[in-house]
């Protein structure tokens, strides 16, 4: 009986790791919301490997903010986005990200369409190589502070420690306040603080929460992420391309977002 | 030992081979989401790309006028969860397409479902099946 397990158990890795070792779109939901209670334990100071929110990641619709302030309300007053209440017709949307393919920036990519991403981690930085836009980010670990007065930047200056064995906290700055920090048409400014902290729960399971302290842009800090499951997925998993291209977007907006406008 | 082998390979199935997809980038303002159509006609285009795949086909509607559809679905990405693909049209394919109009009455939509020339269904909105055929 337990060859018989042990045949049927390999026949079906084999079966379906063997055909899923190209262009990945992500783990299952069932997958990454099916309970870790065999995981193993977490390694120590390790948060490599490729990880998966699901479509919790995603987060189409945006998040409920912190009170915007006045500053704020005046910002995103030319917002026009796809989602969200004060959401407009396909053909209205001005969301540099999805019109214009402008960078998502950061912290937009661990905002929206935090689809499946790696990480690397080499003796001196945490690389986050993200599916979405096939972009990646550097996060410094040789215990550089921040800078002083940056220029902006799409993705920001993010250094990285250790709290402890299980938990990397990571610290951004100067973000370009171009960007959108959701589909809702959340504003931010250049004073944008940004913390991630990756708590691996186990082998299989890390948690993500981000807290954006932003007085110019909100009356308080919030936290859109608040222990974001993220799933291990298999060693071999080969992440598809997940770009915006220029040309595919206006070919988008001429065969469907521009006919869609209201009579 | 039996009980629990087969268990371990249900979990496993549950686990790595089912899958669901998601939408993104917009809302549903544009659309009319209280229509549903269900039209016959002939692919045109297939674009698979970024921010959604949409597929064009000419149709004729209800007062005999024969018009070129194009309806969107999710991006590649989510489609190739739900086990479409750049190959699953070619121009000239005879399909049935249901799908939610926009409410400007031009020939716009969200594709919800569409019948191939074999008899088969792809599947747009809802939960995902069960078993999404992986890309290779």
């Amino acid at each position: 009986m337990k060859a018989w397990c042990a045949c049927v158990l390999v026949s079906a890795v084999s079966v379906v790791v063997g055909a899923q070792d190209w262009n990945r779109a992500g783990l299952p939901d069932s997958a990454v919301n099916a309970p870790k209670t065999n995981a193993a334990p977490a390694p120590r100071r390790d948060v490599s490997g490729i990880w998966d929110a699901g479509g919790a990641g995603i987060a189409g619709p945006g998040h409920e903010s912190a009170p915007w302030t006045d500053w704020a309300k005046q910002k995103a007053g030319s917002y026009k986005p796809g989602n969200g209440p004060r959401a407009v017709y396909e053909a209205d949307i001005n969301d540099p990200l999805s019109t214009v393919c402008d960078p998502a920036g950061f912290p937009r990519l661990v905002m929206y369409e935090t689809r499946p991403f790696q990480i690397v981690q080499t003796p001196n930085q945490v690389l986050v190589l993200y599916m979405f836009e096939k972009r990646w980010r550097v996060i410094w670990t040789d215990g550089r502070p921040l800078p002083k007065n940056p220029d902006p930047r799409w993705y920001g200056y993010s250094v990285g420690r250790w709290e402890d064995d299980y938990t990397f906290v990571v610290n951004t700055i100067g973000t370009d306040e171009r960007t959108w920090l959701d589909n809702s048409g959340n504003p931010h400014s250049s004073e944008l603080k940004v913390e991630e902290r990756y708590h691996r729960v186990n082998h299989d399971l890390m948690e993500l929460t981000v807290t954006l302290d932003d007085p110019k842009a909100y009356t308080r800090p919030w936290t859109p992420r608040n222990k974001m499951p993220l799933t291990l997925a298999p060693a071999t998993f080969d992440m598809m391309e997940m770009i915006c291209s220029p040309t595919e977007v206006m070919d988008f907006r001429k065969n469907i977002s521009d006919r869609t406008n209201k009579k | 030992m039996k009980a629990r082998c087969f268990g371990a390979v249900f979990i496993f199935f549950c686990v790595v081979v089912t899958g669901a997809s998601v939408a993104a980038h917009h809302g549903t303002a544009s659309f009319d989401t209280s229509k549903d159509l269900t039209l016959k006609g002939t692919v045109t285009d297939w674009i698979w790309a970024n921010p959604h795949c949409f597929l064009k086909f000419d149709a004729m509607d209800e007062t005999g006028t024969v018009r070129n559809w194009a309806v969107e679905v999710s991006n590649p990405t989510d489609m190739t969860k739900r086990g479409w693909a750049r190959s699953s049209f070619k121009v000239g394919d005879v399909v049935t397409v249901n799908l939610q109009p926009v409410k400007n009455g031009a020939p716009i939509g969200r594709l919800r479902n569409v019948v191939l020339p074999d008899g088969s269904t792809l599947s747009a909105m809802g939960p995902a099946p069960a078993a999404a055929a992986p890309v290779q």
